[in-house]
């Protein structure tokens, strides 16, 4: 029972305090869970994270579920998940609550025009980073702008994007030994 | 259907097909919240995902709830929360227990060789229909020049930008 509080203050701690999402979450994890309480080793770790990349969702809530299953089993991982997700919830009501009187109002209102465009070049700086893990190659390609085309111009859901996109890539590599370094 | 268990449907749908987290996810929320069923104005969802980027918290935690709360006040919040997160804690759970070299398959290695490329295409696609109703001018088009610039070439921390871009909107517009 104190382990498990033990499990989910450190989740808890871990959620309250990152800023910039699922990603700055995983050194921080991997202190606590890895080099602290010895919970976990470090290649197992490892595999946690590649298994939490695999999964559709937000990387911080597969990597905390996957962990608290490890170390104690459902319980750690409702446990976990909890930990992870409440400082989110509660802090993100607590603005929404507040700031939606304010969203439309002057200042607010021109605080926000500027950050806009802010939002823009964050999500391409999530293109470029995600850049790197993609192979480069003609099939990359094709995919890469078939989609844009198919999201921007025909309007297609990206449910199936996803879905079409995932049995072409085990059509056209399911015989190829996919590159270590590309994963 | 009652409002509440829409909102659960909706960002459940939105859970179990975004991989690689929380910008990945927009594109989707984009689709759903926002066209499909007008919850939200897209001006209103680039608002939350600022918001979400410059709190605590994984950012498709954050965006959910904000905008589960937006929709239908605290039990939307709760309704987005657990949507969103309730599939990949099942699979989770289930590839804990069962399965051990499940990312190392030769299948979820090739069906990723396709994904990965066509996430790619759905955020860059985000990008450009956010940029759409972010970038109304020339200030705004140079305030993301700036901002492009300073998170990839001097490697300034997204939520400053953020703080600092905001500042100057108060001052230019």
């Amino acid at each position: 029972m104190k382990e498990l509080f033990k499990l989910f203050g450190i989740f808890f701690k871990i959620g309250a305090f990152t800023f910039g999402g699922g990603y700055a979450m995983i050194p921080l994890i991997e202190e606590e869970i890895v080099n602290k309480n010895k919970w976990i080793d470090e290649d197992e770790f490892l595999d946690i994270i590649a298994v939490a990349q695999s999964i559709p969702g937000a990387l911080a809530v597969n990597t905390s579920t996957y962990i608290g299953y490890k170390i104690f089993g459902l319980k750690g991982a409702i446990i976990s998940c909890l930990g992870v997700v409440l400082p989110s919830f509660i802090i993100i009501l607590t603005i929404a609550k507040f700031l939606i009187l304010f969203l439309n109002k002057g200042c607010v209102e021109k605080f926000f025009a500027g950050v806009r465009p802010a939002v823009v070049s964050l999500i391409l700086v999530a293109v470029f980073k995600l850049k790197k893990g993609i192979k480069k190659s003609l099939f990359s390609f094709v995919i890469i702008i078939t989609t844009i085309i198919l999201i921007l111009i025909f309007k297609v859901h990206p449910i199936l994007i996803i879905i079409i996109s995932g049995l072409l890539g085990y059509y056209f590599y399911k015989g190829v030994n996919v590159d270590e370094s590309n994963s | 259907m009652s409002q509440i268990l829409k909102i659960f449907m909706t960002f459940l749908k939105i859970g179990a097909f975004s991989f690689g987290g929380g910008y990945a996810m927009i594109p989707f929320i984009e689709k759903e919240i926002v066209e499909k069923n007008s919850w939200l104005s897209l001006k209103e969802f680039i608002d939350i995902i600022a918001i979400s980027q410059m709190t605590p918290g994984p950012i498709a935690i954050n965006s959910s709830t904000f905008v589960g709360f937006k929709i239908s006040k605290f039990w939307g919040a709760v309704a987005g929360t657990i949507g969103v997160i309730l599939v990949s804690f099942i699979l989770m759970t289930i590839l804990a227990s069962y399965l051990k070299n499940f990312s190392n398959s030769k299948a979820v290695k090739s069906i990723f060789m396709g994904i990965r490329p066509a996430v790619l295409g759905l955020i860059f696609s985000a990008a450009v229909s956010v940029g759409k109703t972010a970038i109304v001018d020339f200030k705004s088009l140079i305030i993301a020049f700036i901002v492009l610039f300073s998170i990839l070439k001097l490697k300034l921390h997204p939520i400053l930008c953020i703080a600092i871009s905001g500042i100057i909107g108060l001052i230019v517009f």
